[in-house]
């Protein structure tokens, strides 16, 4: 499989005051055509940052992509001109973000919302976007579409609205579909339906998709490739299957153990000690050591790099690493 | 049941819709519509259900924050709803609520040291030389430290708030603690640090949860008997094991299948539900979830079904049972 979209090294970094937040740090991953990618880590791992640097929604002078290339299709997303970049966006590459209450805008109709990407990428009349506008809110599983897209997004659900950014997302036939904490904000039941609704899409049109969650359930059931990131780092990335059945970095290993799941209980939950470090407080280390149960002294000292350790898995820790004597 | 330490019996709460300019009455939302729970000492009871079930306005009503339509509500075998406002608040600090925001319930202008002690203060508890120590104390068993007590809430990621919000609730030794999504908020690895202390709390201070959450993950972890809420009303109530194992009423099995399990692979029947949970002003006729329901008969329609015993304690309002 080709790859569609490939980001290296990429860093981006927010500057306050006196000091700078590298959000995300060293980060390469790349999806292939037709793949879903997880990237999954708790809040302030930098998961949204990366996101939000390819679509160019940095915004200067508080954040900054300092460094690397994302490249999309053969192109460098970070080379290019504001206006070629709006060719790509909302066209190849769509977005949908966690809340969809406040991503629409409440002053205009539902259909307006959709038509607009399609009157600005696909050139077609405000009639023809019309019909085609009503066409994907049937496609998204809303009944009454007519009626629907004359509406504002206050009459409509929670579960509703996230269907028509969807609607809005896939319009233009995207390649890439980044989906952001999509089902966060929703109850379980609407969860399942948006899934499933997302997983026929892809396999309809052979869209790829990058689904942001921290959710390990959301990721066992939509990945096939899953990308674990720490303190603006990547820490592992696998083939689901492997990664689930045998996680290489303790805090995988960590995340795993401490999420409840039904009809396996126990009497008490694993759970990581601490909290993840404050991100002005980084030094030269594993982010992870102070919160380890395997920490060594190299940990305090040295950052390990992102290894392969086993087949179609990579870890960054140092306990895979054969120059280190184990303690 | 005289053991019982909260026992609600057949509570409504009925919000009205006033429209117009004359604030006329038009219509009514019924969030919570005829609902019962018996809550022993040292029990956790779960209160699950989708957002607009009404599980949080029963959390509100069981300890009189807002006012109940009708109904009936006793604590320790007192009927607060009977007790005019100084006896009531003597009763206040036994019932405690932690809510699901750590971010919007701190004042942040307040020491966290005085938000503890502030009600041990309002209620005459302690006599001021010692309260210092008892908020010390209390930071202490929900897993803080002793230097936290000056700090300002700002400074605390959001476990270390929730721990803060615990700590308000446990200085005043209360009997029932009323969670309402506690660790909703928080992320995993912080929200299975929380789901201990629960626990925890619970051994060493014999307390009884009423825990109101989404997440049947979490309610399953903690909780000894469990009710499934939809619409204002209590469609299913079991104990733990039976409800997981045995689950009866067609939402209850469909809650439990949607829920994403962390097993890539896993093949699982799952039953999709199909639409939104209907409006609460205008809720359908017959068994309220007849709407939505992949097994729905003509007499669901029509004919609400009772909330009758199916063997064992375990109760469930559905007519195909």
């Amino acid at each position: 499989m080709k790859d569609l979209i490939k980001i290296d090294h990429l860093r981006t970094h927010f500057f306050s005051d006196k000091n700078v937040i590298k959000a995300v740090n060293d980060v390469s991953l790349r999806v292939r055509e037709g793949e879903t990618v997880c990237v999954v880590g708790e809040s302030g791992c930098g998961k949204s940052v990366t996101a939000m640097s390819i679509m160019g929604l940095i915004e200067e002078p508080g954040g900054k992509v300092v460094g690397g290339s994302i490249e999309f299709d053969g192109r460098d997303l970070l080379k290019l001109s504001k206006n070629e970049l709006r060719t790509i966006r909302g066209n190849d590459i769509s977005m949908i973000f966690q809340e969809p209450m406040s991503s629409l805008n409440p002053v205009l109709k539902i259909g307006q919302q959709i038509m607009e990407p399609l009157m600005v990428h696909q050139k077609l009349s405000k009639k023809e976007a019309r019909a085609r506008a009503i066409e994907l809110i049937e496609q998204v599983g809303i009944s009454r579409a007519e009626q629907i897209a004359d509406s504002y997004p206050h009459e409509l659900s929670g579960g509703m609205l996230q269907r028509i950014m969807i609607a809005i997302a896939i319009s233009c036939g995207p390649k890439l579909l980044i989906a952001d904490e999509p089902t966060t904000a929703l109850d379980v039941t609407i969860q399942a339906q948006i899934l499933d609704m997302l997983r026929e899409f892809k396999k309809k049109s052979n869209m790829s998709m990058m689904l942001i969650t921290h959710d390990l359930g959301v990721v066992a059931e939509m990945a096939d490739y899953v990308v674990v990131m720490y303190a603006g780092k990547v820490v592992e990335e696998g083939e689901v299957v492997k990664l689930f059945e045998s996680p290489k970095h303790p805090y995988t290993q960590g995340l795993l153990k401490s999420k409840p799941i039904i009809n396996q209980r126990q009497d008490e939950l694993y759970s990581i000690p601490g909290q993840v470090p404050n991100p002005l407080d980084l030094t030269e280390s594993c982010y992870f050591h102070d919160r380890c149960a395997h920490c060594m002294d190299i940990c305090r000292t040295k950052q390990p790099a992102l290894k392969e350790v086993a087949d179609q898995q990579k870890a960054a820790c140092w306990l895979y690493e054969e120059a280190v004597v184990h303690v | 049941m005289s053991d019982a330490l909260l026992e609600i019996s057949h509570l409504k709460k009925y919000f009205p819709i006033q429209k117009g300019l004359l604030n006329r009455t038009v219509g009514h939302v019924k969030a919570v519509d005829d609902i019962s729970i018996t809550i022993r000492p040292g029990e956790t009871f779960g209160l699950v259900g989708e957002s607009g079930s009404g599980k949080s306005t029963v959390g509100r009503t069981a300890i009189r924050l807002i006012e109940k339509t009708s109904g009936e509500v006793k604590f320790k075998g007192i009927n607060i709803y009977d007790l005019p406002p100084e006896e009531l608040r003597k009763l206040r600090p036994s019932m405690q609520l932690i809510f699901q925001d750590p971010y919007s319930s701190l004042n942040p202008r307040i020491r966290v040291g005085d938000a503890i002690g502030e009600a041990l203060l309002d209620h005459g508890l302690v006599p001021k030389a010692e309260i210092r120590d008892r908020v010390l104390e209390v930071l202490q068993s929900c897993g803080l430290s002793s230097y936290h007590i000056d700090r300002f809430p700002h400074e605390f990621s959001g476990g270390q708030r929730q721990r803060i919000g615990i700590a308000r609730a446990l200085v005043l030794n209360p009997d029932l603690i009323i969670a309402d999504e506690p660790v909703s908020a928080l992320d995993v690895s912080i929200q299975a640090q929380i789901i201990n202390l629960f626990r925890k709390l619970q051994e060493t201070r014999g307390l009884a949860y009423l825990f109101i959450s989404h997440d049947l993950s979490v309610v399953e972890h903690l909780c000894t008997r469990i009710g499934v809420m939809y619409l204002g009303s209590m469609v299913e109530t079991a104990t733990r094991d039976e409800l997981f194992k045995n689950p009866l009423h067609p939402y209850t099995k469909a809650l439990l299948s949607a829920v994403p399990v962390p097993i890539p692979k896993l093949k699982r029947e799952r039953i999709v539900l199909k639409g939104d949970i209907p409006s609460p002003s205008n809720p359908p006729s017959g068994c309220k979830f007849h709407t939505r329901c992949p097994f729905a008969v003509a007499r669901c329609k029509e004919e609400v079904p009772e909330f009758r015993d199916a063997g064992g304690g375990h109760f469930v309002a559905c007519h195909l049972v």
